[in-house]
């Protein structure tokens, strides 16, 4: 909400300055996000008045101006303003003055006419975004007076960032209430007197939807004068609030609205045909809006209609076929209550926030339309004159919010608060804000005002104590907790752990939108069906994501395209999967890595990391989970993945998750320039973590043994450890692969693994023959087992 | 002295002459060892003078053999000396041979990096952990019931127009803050609460300086005497050591459904030292955390007795922290994930 400072101090007028009142403001909940002056500096601008006019002999469009400056001094100045004329009033640039565009005034001569000082118009001066013509300034003005006194523009815009709850602070008069409640100075509000009918005419009322309109004031204003304008200082006025000045009529409800708070809606009478009814739409309804758009109310969205048609969206937008216009003679005024509940849901289901909207949602005084009624008439009388008919009411008063007193416990205070505060200040406090109070022992029975909607339980009183006391008074404590031991399962492998192994092996943490195009989600995961979002914010990220490599690949796409080739990439968080109505939403640990190996380096070879670098990864991460003798590798089919590069991870039966290359045919596909290998791991099983459990181990020497052999190129190696580890059984201590070759001295089709064994007795020396015994045993099983042979 | 006496001694001496050119000659330490059996090995030249000894007449016998094993004993010296020179001098080369250019790069891995959001929240965790709140969790994917209604924001609530909700149907959502969190803790667990909830959030918004991703710590402790004083005391202490700045700390009321009464948490800048500039918008201070007392209509929803129980809640915007923590200027760069951006966080 924007304000004047200058209007507000014309309600209240605390001994404060901008600053010192915005600060106090601020720390009181109403958050003053702005202090900017209404108008740029305008020195040696003056008040001036057209005394003749003459056509400038040299230009069409020009003309010779004689202007009273004041002080018995006429300037003449040269104008090209189409409305300037003889008797005008207008701002005058005296020599000297600096414009807020940056141009110097002095004297000069344009097309060979003298002219000493510029005639300006409202944007000129900097008070409006676009005008048309001079400014012309009210009869009252008198020449020589400097324009900034003259309109009041050394003035300062409040702008106040209210919250939700203090809808009662959306006018001058609730902000005014507050200063008071939070100063102590005094109010002094406009008189508004009851303006008595002039005319008999009026518009009968039907509230046909009492729970939400319970209460409407109408009257009708005949005969007023369509060529009326509105008063500069209204248009001031409104434009510090950042309103523009739209038809006399309507500014003078805004001008209501902003000065109480309560929005009116003024029709034009002739448009109206027969009773007003407020009630609720029915099927097939049709609504032009007065921004132009055509609507079609829900069924039971809350209308102002006549006995024919709909005239307007209730307490959120006025329609455009009742609107006043510049050919309105006379008026039907509006001022309601509605139901905050209706005007919310109604306001969100239509896309439409208004200033009308904003406030009944948040609540209006229920007692504020016959005053406010009361008030538009006083100004309407002065600005466009005409004949007021009666006022109007229907109430339907069962419906109508009812103010019920509100218990308030000293000792709840304290204990919510951590301060004892002395009942006087609470009194005090709650009196300013215009509640009732009765006391009774200890506590107290407060009726809050009329205007406060957020008032309703004590502890809306406590804060209201705390807020206008001062947040700032209250002490810094420690809380005293008890100290029990809370379980700490060593099972889990804490995520920092886990992102610190990777770290270390060089990896780089990224953080993907959970949401990815559905395009490359469909790319990588066809089988999946991802879960749109309703609204996305943009067709590439419309759906959720079912793996987290479509967010890495994108970002290993987006830091190639900036000359980063080696990539090592990984992301912990949740990917989506909703199967029917079954929703499950894991968290997962992926991984994408593209380009050499190792950084470029003095004495290395390059080499692209490929499928066994980042299993080697993997198998520290599952060695930090105690799980990397059990886990298994075993090929799998993957729709990303290359059908001859890619394993699913196995534990205990369950899948913890895939590496792989990711596809040629999809890296083309996605524009990579060099192949990405990509892992995926369930967190929830990595963090099944085993507990170390202590295995004595033998102090004998122990013995190593290599042999070479040649099986099927197709035999895993897996299935050749394994029939070594059960050959050789328990002496077997250690078993490392060391080598496979393919190629010269090895039949095509066929392959050649090294392998190291190393044998070790628990409890003795172990001899040749134990050694040679089971060399034997394992060669004889690999060759049986799997058509192995010594390579000679 | 006989002839044959002076005749061996002579010998003796031409030997020694000989032997200790051969030596000082000796370019290596095979050299040396020949030398040695040449000389002293069982048949070596000195061992054979002391077998002629027995030509000697018996008088003269001692005297010379004391002289023979005099120059045994200083050949053997000599060759010793001779044996470690050599020695040392060839190490010396090959050391020299070794020396090695300490300045070239080392070889192997480098070190990663956290992404600046996790080290961020690691640390913010670490500091709550050590004040005693535990990690609790809870699904991305809420309910209307959970991200909404129970935290006191029924459907027609004005600023349920401020949430920028991303929606999958009526009645699921993409959680628009932590908050949800607090209320499937307390659904499940009873007083006293002492918990932080950090996660991804999401807001249908995206500018400047709005991302429609972004992350929440969340923090709920429920006891039976908590209040505001202490609200004020853990969050003071906690944006000072988060900081490890001696900052000013104000509470500025403000607004939560779910909370009551509610703040708003203001430090004074870090950025300029409460001098004022472009960050704290000349004010000297920065908005970085909202707080309050939990709401007796939470409490209600979750079947906590408020009259028994007080709790306050909070919520702190990571990559606001962040972004002031490191002076990063733009949030946008969190998700774009340019390796030139990350890698200055490790």
């Amino acid at each position: 909400m924007k304000i004047s400072e200058k209007w507000l101090r014309e309600w209240i007028a605390p001994k404060l300055d901008a600053r010192a009142l915005a600060d106090r403001l601020t720390m009181a909940g109403l958050e003053v996000g702005a202090i900017e002056p209404v108008a740029p500096n305008l020195e040696h601008v003056v008040v001036g008045e057209i005394v003749s006019i003459a056509p400038h002999p040299s230009a069409d469009k020009l003309r010779l101006c004689r202007v009273n400056v004041g002080k018995n001094k006429i300037l003449d100045i040269v104008c090209g303003a189409a409305n300037a004329a003889a008797g005008m009033k207008a701002p005058v640039a005296l020599e000297g003055a600096v414009m807020p565009n940056g141009m110097k005034i002095k004297k000069t001569e344009i097309r060979g006419a003298a002219s000493s000082g510029m005639l300006c118009s409202a944007s000129e001066l900097g008070i409006a975004e676009s005008s048309e013509g001079l400014l012309s300034l009210d009869r009252d003005a008198r020449p020589g007076m400097s324009i900034t006194d003259y309109l009041g523009l050394d003035d300062t815009t409040l702008e106040i960032d209210l919250t939700p709850n203090r809808g009662d602070c959306l006018s001058v008069a609730g902000l005014a209430r507050e200063v008071a409640a939070l100063t102590g100075a005094r109010i002094k509000p406009p008189v508004v007197k009851r303006v008595s009918a002039k005319a008999r005419r009026k518009v009968s009322i039907k509230l046909d939807a009492g729970q939400d309109c319970p209460r409407y004031v109408g009257r009708v204003i005949s005969d007023i004068d369509p060529a009326a304008i509105t008063p500069l200082w209204m248009k001031e006025k409104l434009r510090r609030s950042g309103l523009r000045s739209i038809h006399p009529v309507v500014d003078v409800t805004n001008y209501v609205m902003l000065e109480l708070g309560q929005h009116m809606h003024a029709f034009d009478l002739d448009k109206l045909q027969g009773a007003i009814h407020v009630r609720h739409a029915v099927e097939n309804e049709s609504l032009e809006l007065l921004d132009g758009k055509r609507i079609n109310p829900e069924p039971g969205s809350l209308l102002i209609a006549d006995d024919r048609q709909p005239l307007a969206l209730a307490g959120i937008m006025g329609g455009l076929s009742s609107a006043v216009s510049d050919t309105t003679h006379h008026l039907f005024l509006e001022s309601a209550w509605f139901r905050p509940e209706t005007i919310s849901v109604r306001a969100r289901s239509h896309g439409l926030q208004t200033d009308s909207s904003q406030r009944f949602e948040r609540g209006v005084d229920p007692e504020l339309p016959a005053r406010a009624m009361e008030r538009a008439t006083a100004l309407l009388l002065a600005i466009v004159g005409g004949k007021p008919g009666p006022i109007t009411e229907q109430t339907v008063r069962r419906h109508l919010p009812r103010v019920t007193p509100v218990l308030l416990r000293a000792d709840r205070i304290q204990r919510l608060l951590g301060m004892a505060i002395p009942p006087r200040i609470v009194e005090n406090i709650l009196a300013r804000l215009g509640m009732k109070l009765k006391k009774s022992g200890k506590n107290w029975t407060v009726i809050p005002p009329s205007w406060r909607f957020d008032i309703s339980r004590e502890v809306d009183l406590i804060e209201e104590i705390a807020r206008v006391h001062g947040y700032d008074k209250f002490p810094s404590r420690q809380p005293r907790m008890a100290m029990a031991a809370r379980p700490v399962p060593e099972s889990d492998v804490d995520e920092p752990r886990l992102r610190a192994a990777l770290v270390d092996r060089d990896y780089q943490e990224v953080i993907t939108y959970s949401f990815v195009d559905p395009k490359i989600q469909a790319m990588l995961d066809p089988g999946v069906t991802p879960l749109p979002l309703a609204n996305p914010i943009s067709a590439d990220m419309a759906v959720m994501r079912t793996s987290l490599w479509p967010g890495l690949l994108q970002a290993i796409l987006y830091n190639q395209n900036r000359q980063q080739t080696r990539l090592r990439l990984f992301e912990l968080g949740r990917r989506f999967l909703a199967r029917d109505d079954d929703l499950t939403q894991e968290y997962v640990l992926g991984g994408a890595v593209s380009g050499d190996a190792t950084p470029e380096q003095w004495g290395a070879p390059r080499r692209a990391a490929d499928f066994h670098d980042v299993k080697s990864d993997i198998e520290a991460l599952l060695a930090l989970a105690g799980m990397d003798e059990e886990a298994q590798f075993r090929p799998v089919r993957h729709a990303a993945l290359h059908p001859g590069q890619a394993a699913e991870i196995l534990y205990q039966g369950q899948q913890l998750g895939l590496v792989g290359l990711l596809h040629p045919a999809l890296q083309a596909g996605l524009g990579l320039s060099q192949p990405a290998v990509l892992f995926e791991l369930r967190l929830s099983i990595l963090q099944q973590q085993k507990l170390p459990v202590f295995r004595d181990f033998s102090r004998f020497p122990a013995i190593r043994r290599d042999i070479a052999i040649i099986v099927n190129e197709t035999t895993p190696a897996q299935a050749v450890l394994e029939s070594v580890r059960n050959a050789a059984g328990e002496l077997l201590v250690n078993l490392e692969l060391f080598d496979e070759y393919r190629g010269k001295g090895v039949d095509s089709g066929r392959k050649s693994l090294a392998l190291g064994l190393t044998l070790q007795h628990s409890s003795r020396t172990l001899n040749e023959t134990d050694v040679e015994q089971v060399m034997a045993e394992v060669m004889s099983t690999l060759e049986s087992k799997l058509g192995a042979v010594p390579r000679q | 002295m006989t002839d044959t006496t002076s005749a061996v001694e002579q010998q003796l001496k031409t030997l020694m002459t000989e032997a200790d050119a051969a030596v000082a000659a000796a370019g290596d330490v095979a050299t040396v060892e020949d030398l040695r059996v040449r000389y002293l090995g069982k048949k070596g030249l000195l061992t054979e003078q002391l077998k002629s000894l027995g030509g000697l007449p018996p008088e003269e016998r001692p005297r010379v053999g004391a002289l023979v094993n005099r120059a045994k004993e200083a050949l053997q010296v000599k060759l010793g000396e001779r044996k470690d020179s050599l020695e040392s001098s060839a190490r010396d080369r090959q050391l020299a041979n070794e020396v090695l250019d300490v300045t070239l790069p080392g070889r192997g891995l480098r070190q990663g990096g956290l992404h600046p959001i996790t080290r961020t929240l690691e640390r913010l965790e670490t500091l709550f952990l050590r004040m005693g709140f535990e990690i609790a969790d809870g699904p991305e994917i809420e309910d209307d019931f959970h991200n909404f209604e129970a935290l006191n924001i029924p459907p027609s609530h004005p600023s349920r127009a401020m949430h920028d909700t991303f929606y999958f149907d009526a009645h699921r959502l993409l959680r628009t803050h932590t908050s949800p969190v607090q209320v499937r803790y307390m659904e499940k667990h009873q007083p006293p609460l002492r918990i932080i909830a950090p996660g991804r959030v999401y807001r249908c918004d995206s500018d400047v300086t709005h991302t429609p991703m972004f992350h929440q710590i969340e923090g709920l402790l429920v006891d039976t005497d908590v209040s505001f004083a202490d609200l004020k005391g853990v969050l003071s202490d906690f944006l000072v050591q988060f900081f490890e700045k001696p900052l000013k700390v104000r509470l500025r009321p403000s607004y939560f459904p779910f909370t009551e009464p509610s703040a708003e948490v203001d430090i004074s800048c870090v950025i300029c030292g409460a001098k004022g500039c472009r960050v704290c918008k000349n004010t000297g201070w920065l908005e970085v955390l909202g707080c309050g007392m939990v709401h007796p209509e939470v409490f209600r929803h979750v079947g906590i007795d408020s009259e028994r129980w007080t709790g306050f809640a909070f919520g702190l915007g990571v990559e606001r922290l962040a972004m002031l923590r490191y002076g990063v200027n733009d949030l946008r760069l969190f998700y774009e994930n340019d390796l030139r951006f990350l890698r200055q966080f490790r």
